[in-house]
This record gives structure tokens, C-alpha cells and sequence, in this order.
């Protein structure tokens, strides 16, 4: 006779509510911005498309291209394009930075605590550091 | 005893674990190697413009590459969003409609940007 089935261990994610009264360490804010960034850049595509076709397609369109900067993309200010942008290129360089520590981590089996604290401190200040350097340059501040 | 297989069976997700976890890192690796030969020629000497910017798409090699690339990233975006589907919406009719839409939205995404890359 077959033994009954046990019940297997369930492995819910933190509900949404419990969220505030959790405090993560350097490596879960790592984690959960590479999530976030990558949705934000998921839903930003079309924007990304439009970018790379304007850009690319004719001396015209990169001059559309540009034009949105200065004097915005129909009912968009420029500084709501600029604001996109830069919401852009932090997602793209915090995404990229998490990414290459996963592959430097699968690669090394650098699975140490204190590995994946420091490298999560290091990702956090190269991305945030480029995109405060990038944002300058987008809102012209140098 | 509960019936668990055929059309009944209890959909618990992708079920291709190593497959995605090693897609989702060589494609990463296609795209980082895009980005890095991208930047460098951006940040080549020379004023920034329209030439400067086609030029560099309209070598066959970087055309190939950026192809490549576009293939990474719909692959690379549809196991990070399918992920996500399948950790917070639980309906499985729900789930599925969304697989489905972002798969289809994804290859529209893909011919737009191949469109763009061999009219140039």
C-alpha cells in the first residue's frame, strides 16, 4: 500500500503589506531593484524602440530625436523626457551592474555573506554614482 | 486519490529551471558584450551626430551583433517577466493570458527593431 502523500513545505512570497516591517540587507535591495529595474525597463521598451528608430532611421528623425529634449515629445515637456531617460539609465545600469555580480558570483562561486554584502555595496554606488553623473549631463548641469 | 496529470494536473510553473537560468545568463552576456563594444565606439573622438551614430550601425558585424543582441534581450526579457507573472498573479487564466501577451508584445518589439536595423 502507498503511504498518503505528505504535505510539502509551501514557500510564499513576503506579502505586499509585510513589506514596510521588513528590513533587508545590502543584497535583498540589490535584488528587489534588479526586479524593479527590469519591469521598469520592460514597460519602457516602446519608449526604447521609439529612441532607436528616431535616432537611427534618417538625419530627419535624429533631429525629432533631439528636438524632444529641448521641446518635448508631443504632449511630454522635455523635462518629462529627460526625467523617463534618466529613469531609464538608472534601470539599465543598475540591472547591468546586478547583473554582471550574478555572473561574476556563478562564475567564481563567490557565495561567501560577506561577498554578497560588499559586491551589493559596490553595484549600489557604480549605479547610483553613473546615474547621478549621467542626470547631470541630461539636465545640462555640466 | 486526486487526479495530478493530463489536463488536470496541477500547473506549477515553467518546469525548465537550468534551461532559463543558463539562458538568462548568456544572453546577459551577449548583451554586456553589446554594450561595452557600443560605448566604445560611441566614445570614439568626434563630435557626436547623425553620421557618427548610423556609422556605427551600418557595419554588417555591428549589424549582426545588434541582432544577436535583440534576440538576447526578447529571450532574456520573456524568462525576467514570466517570472515575475508567476510570483504575484496566481490565477492561472490570468497568468496565461499574460504569458501569451507578453510573448506576442515581445515579438512585435523584436521586428520593430529589426525593421530599424535593415533599413539603415
Amino acid at each position: 500500500m502507498t503511504e498518503p502523500l505528505k504535505a510539502r513545505p509551501v514557500h510564499r512570497n513576503i506579502h505586499v503589506t509585510d513589506i514596510i516591517s521588513y528590513r533587508l540587507p545590502p543584497a535583498g535591495i540589490v535584488s528587489i531593484l534588479h526586479r524593479i529595474s527590469g519591469l521598469l525597463m520592460f514597460l519602457l521598451l516602446p519608449f526604447v524602440l521609439w529612441l532607436f528608430d528616431t535616432s537611427l532611421s534618417s538625419e530627419v528623425t535624429f533631429d525629432a530625436f533631439r528636438s524632444a529634449f529641448i521641446a518635448g515629445l508631443g504632449p511630454f515637456p522635455a523635462f518629462f523626457v529627460k526625467l523617463v531617460t534618466l529613469a531609464l539609465i538608472w534601470g539599465y545600469l543598475h540591472h547591468l551592474t546586478a547583473g554582471l555580480r550574478h555572473l561574476y558570483m556563478d562564475a567564481t562561486h563567490s557565495v561567501t555573506k560577506e561577498f554578497g554584502k560588499s559586491s551589493a555595496i559596490g553595484v549600489l554606488a557604480i549605479s547610483v554614482t553613473l546615474t547621478l553623473l549621467l542626470g547631470a549631463k541630461l539636465f545640462g548641469l555640466y | 486519490m486526486a487526479i495530478n496529470y493530463g489536463s488536470k494536473r496541477v500547473v506549477v510553473g515553467a518546469s525548465y529551471g537550468l534551461r532559463d537560468w543558463l539562458a538568462q545568463r548568456a544572453t546577459a552576456a551577449v548583451m554586456a558584450l553589446f554594450t561595452f563594444v557600443l560605448l566604445a565606439q560611441v566614445l570614439l573622438p568626434g563630435e557626436m551626430s547623425y553620421d557618427k551614430w548610423a556609422g556605427i550601425f551600418s557595419h554588417q558585424w555591428m549589424k549582426l551583433l545588434t541582432f544577436v543582441t535583440v534576440l538576447a534581450l526578447i529571450w532574456h526579457v520573456w524568462v525576467g517577466v514570466r517570472d515575475i507573472w508567476m510570483d504575484y498573479v496566481k490565477p492561472v487564466a490570468v497568468r496565461l493570458v499574460l504569458h501569451v501577451i507578453t510573448l506576442v508584445w515581445l515579438t512585435g518589439c523584436a521586428g520593430w527593431a529589426l525593421q530599424v536595423l535593415w533599413r539603415l
